[in-house]
């Protein structure tokens, strides 16, 4: 016989509004097995938990139901309260009479016996509970970081401070990503470049980082503490090992008009090409689809100059396999493409700004190359056209961003404080020069940030003009802006030498199919989803995997920084045990009554179940059977339904709680 | 409205003019709004005084010039009070009266207005403080209101409020050097 408790939570109103816990009380108290059985207004305070931990003691209870709110929110509370009174955690289970009952009726009569039918269910379960206990798994620590811009190159960076070994993977021949290609940085105005390549140099130096350029993740598999990873090592057609990097071959290469990709389109690269002069690795790769060698089988200029004998056309990619306990996603994000090419149909392009026809319509990245001492014009602004230094430059925020129309909702929150930057730099470089910029609010929410901007309109004299722009058209050789001041409710005209347009950032263009090959989820904006938007906003909904940076959402340097700086030290969290404490709500199977079907394998979405070989003791091939591999298994059940010979049984689920649930719920 | 900005407007004379009398920029106006929020004549303008401000940072003083809102102003100073950013609105506001009359852009629907205050400023300039009396006959006589608030003028008349015979402040002579070092007659033949 068993001596369950049945402790009834008001949950303030919540509950005690519509069901009268008091004649659940009592009539809970009636069900065969239950020696005790109270209600009080909240069970999750204090003196709450110590009224189960007394009645445990008092009454020798062997199972307890917290009859209350959903058992996301507090069964880790119950839970623990139980085991301070000596009993097993899964002796515990709660019956959901708030978001299952209370909140979604509202007649107290039906809705007093819909709780005490889920009280009488889960009292019946609870009396078939046995005792679980943690699963413990090793963990790999070493950590695997997806992206080379300055989210991953942090991550990589503390973590190899906190003691381990960190693989950095990289798309781009070189780290740096896309705070590589800004000029100055806001608020502070202080160089990109500057601030950022020396964290590029240390990931190179460290000797527990392992860094792979112009590589990527192909596969991910495992779990948290046992990742088996997949790495793509392209072939660079120059082998890195003896490659000095002295310059003789991209200088030399005959192909020099391919638009660079670093420069926005604005400037030019060779075939084989570093894609910035303070690249790390500061090693060449050949782009084989413009390379004449690969092209024609001409040329092999590059091989002739190599004094090294550096260059390999022959090299292959190359697939890489490690083994990682976490993973930091860092892949950043991409920049909305204006014009009228879409990469899908939700979005569409602006044909009234013309950014595909003129070449004096250019977006906030091109603008940040033309006023960069890297960039094409070695840092002095000149229009694309013609190179003339323009006299008025007329900026637009919010092109792609808040325009649901366009498919984007939401506010892409760097635009605000880079466009102030953008027309404050241009007046810092052209003097006598005019920055306009159109806006619909100004969004400069951060350290120092409003103040950064009322600089750029009280010092620097920059004209804001709220409103969007509907159209922007050629007369001469300017151009003519055409929006609206709300302001001052008028139709408003520029003439513009140069527009810029800041444009949206959206998430990374193969970032769905990447998040499905690493098992991760996505919004449906598209940028990778955390598993609680404000306690744990950097880590995915898959244990051991984190986020960083602007593949979670759009955000500036110093909050992916922190992000960066934040998953690091999770990582650590999870690396500062060599073991890992799983919840023992796994599938085991029966090898008495397996047939290996492997119906269960087929099915299991998390690859948790395997073959295994039962072998007498002079090591002879009996049978085989299915086994699950309790690290991996996330619990679902999947097995237990497909298995033809009910020879899977999930902990804590079993048939036999599952059917003594039903046939309560049936009982009157 | 519709007009073009070029950066020749914004550069313009007459922002520049009003700059270097109130030594204040309007670009430090944010656009909050309060100063219309809490003007008392703002029933009375055609333009609120924050799109004053909005027109001269976009380099429109033409529109500002025309406007009634500048001669409606009473001066209350409520608007630069309340300003966040420390802007001297009431002054601005006197300083584009000043501007108006100086470029004969004032619109002439307001020619009461500034009869009012020229009488006022010759009777101030005559006793070194206005006289009621004669101040409201020589408006009357002057812009042929006859017969305009004259029960608002008998009440205040039996109430003590109006002194039919004109006091002179002690210090009248400094107050009348005072008028000629602003430079007050050369502008009154403007």
């Amino acid at each position: 016989m068993s001596r369950i408790g049945v402790f009834i939570c008001h949950c303030g109103e919540n509950i005690a509004r519509t069901v009268d816990c008091a004649r659940l009380a009592e009539e809970s108290g009636k069900l065969p097995g239950v020696m005790v059985s109270v209600d009080y207004k909240y069970m999750c305070s204090d003196p709450g938990q110590n009224m189960i931990k007394r009645a445990i003691a008092e009454h020798k209870l062997d199972g307890v139901v917290v009859a209350a709110c959903s058992p996301h929110m507090h069964e880790p509370t119950f839970r623990a309260a139980v085991v301070q009174s000596g009993m097993n955690p899964y002796l515990c289970e709660m019956a959901n009479i708030r978001e299952h009952c209370s909140w979604v009726h509202t007649d107290r009569e039906l809705a007093t016996e819909k709780a005490i039918d889920l009280v009488r269910v889960m009292v019946e379960k609870v009396k078939r509970n046995q005792e679980l206990f943690p699963i413990r798994v090793p963990i790999t620590k070493r950590a695997l970081v997806i992206g080379g811009g300055i989210a991953g190159i942090q991550a990589a960076l503390d973590i190899a401070a906190g003691g381990h070994e960190v693989i950095l993977v990289e798309r781009q021949p070189s780290v740096g990503g896309n705070m590589a290609r800004l000029s100055e940085t806001f608020p502070t105005l202080d160089c990109s470049q500057c601030i950022l390549t020396p964290r590029m140099v240390e990931v190179a130096r460290d000797p527990r980082i392992t860094l792979y350029t112009y590589a990527e993740v192909e596969e991910v598999e495992g779990f948290v503490g046992n990742f088996k990873v997949k790495i793509r090592q392209k072939a660079k057609s120059v082998n890195a090992d003896i490659c000095n990097g002295c310059g003789d071959c991209w200088n030399k290469c005959p192909m020099k008009k391919i638009p660079s990709e670093f420069d926005a389109g604005l400037g030019y690269r060779t075939a084989i090409y570093v894609p910035f002069p303070q690249a790390v690795p500061n090693t060449p790769v050949i782009d084989r689809e413009h390379c004449l060698k690969f092209l024609k089988d001409k040329c092999g200029v590059c091989a002739k100059v190599c004094t090294r004998g550096a260059i390999d056309y022959e090299m292959q990619d190359e697939i890489i396999e490690a083994e990682v306990g976490a993973i930091v996603v860092a892949t950043g994000y991409d920049l909305y493409g204006i014009g009228k090419e879409q990469p899908n149909e939700r979005w569409k392009g602006y044909g009234e700004y013309n950014y595909d026809t003129y070449k004096d319509v250019i977006n906030g990245i091109q603008f940040e190359r033309l006023l960069s001492a890297s960039g094409p014009t070695q840092g002095e602004v000149r229009r694309p056209s013609d190179g003339k230094v323009p006299k008025s430059v007329a900026f637009i925020a919010c092109v792609g961003s808040r325009d649901p129309e366009k498919g984007i909702e939401y506010c892409s929150k760097i635009c605000c404080m880079y466009v102030a930057k953008h027309a404050m730099l241009y007046k810092h470089k052209v003097h006598d020069g005019q920055p306009y910029i159109f806006y619909m609010d100004i969004r400069a929410g951060g350290k120092n940030y409003e103040e950064f901007v009322r600089r750029a309109v009280e010092e620097d004299g920059v004209l804001y003009i709220r409103g969007r722009v509907s159209k922007i058209y050629k007369d001469g050789d300017q151009l003519v802006v055409v929006g609206a001041d709300t302001l001052s409710d008028s139709q408003v005209q520029i003439r513009a030498d140069l527009v810029v347009l800041a444009t949206a950032m959206v998430p990374h263009k193969n970032a769905y199919e990447f998040a499905q090959k690493i098992g991760i989820a996505c919004g449906s904006e598209g940028f990778y989803s955390e598993a609680h938007p404000k306690l744990r906003p950097v880590e995915t909904m898959t244990a051991g995997i984190y986020l960083a940076g602007a593949c979670q959402a759009p955000k500036d340097i110093p909050d992916a920084v922190a992000q960066a700086s934040a998953a690091a030290s999770k990582v650590q969290l999870l690396f500062s045990s060599d073991e890992l404490e799983r919840e023992p709500i796994v599938a085991k199977v029966n090898e008495v009554t397996c047939v290996h079907c492997r119906n269960c394998i087929r099915v299991c979405p998390y690859s948790a179940i395997d073959d295994k070989e039962i072998r007498d003791r002079h090591g002879n091939l009996i049978r085989m059977v299915a086994e699950v591999n309790e690290g991996m298994c996330m619990g679902c059940g999947t097995c237990v339904a497909a298995c033809p010979s009910k020879s899977v049984q999930l902990a804590g689920f079993n048939d036999e709680q599952v059917f003594a649930e039903i046939l309560a719920l049936g009982h009157e | 409205m519709r007009f073009s900005i070029d950066s020749e407007q914004l550069e313009s004379g007459a922002v520049k003019r009003v700059e270097e009398m109130i030594q204040q920029s309007p670009s430090v106006c944010y656009q909050c709004g309060k100063c219309s929020a809490g003007c008392p004549v703002h029933y009375l303008m055609d333009i609120p005084p924050n799109v004053v401000i909005r027109l001269l940072q976009m380099g429109q003083t033409d529109r500002v010039l025309e406007s009634r809102t500048i001669w409606v102003c009473a001066s209350c100073n409520t608007c630069s009070t309340r300003c966040p950013k420390e802007f001297k609105i009431a002054e601005c506001m006197d300083a584009l009266r000043e501007l108006a009359l100086a470029t004969g852009k004032d619109t002439p629907s307001e020619k009461d207005i500034k009869l009012f205050h020229r009488e006022f400023l010759k009777s101030t300039r005559r006793f070194g403080k206005v006289h009621e009396a004669s101040l409201a006959a020589f408006y009357k006589l002057k812009s042929r209101h006859f017969f305009a608030d004259v029960g608002a003028g008998i009440k205040m008349f039996f109430k003590g409020k109006i002194r039919p015979i004109p006091h002179r402040v002690k210090g009248v002579r400094e107050i009348r050097q005072m008028f000629e070092a602003a430079g007050y007659g050369q502008k009154v033949e403007q």
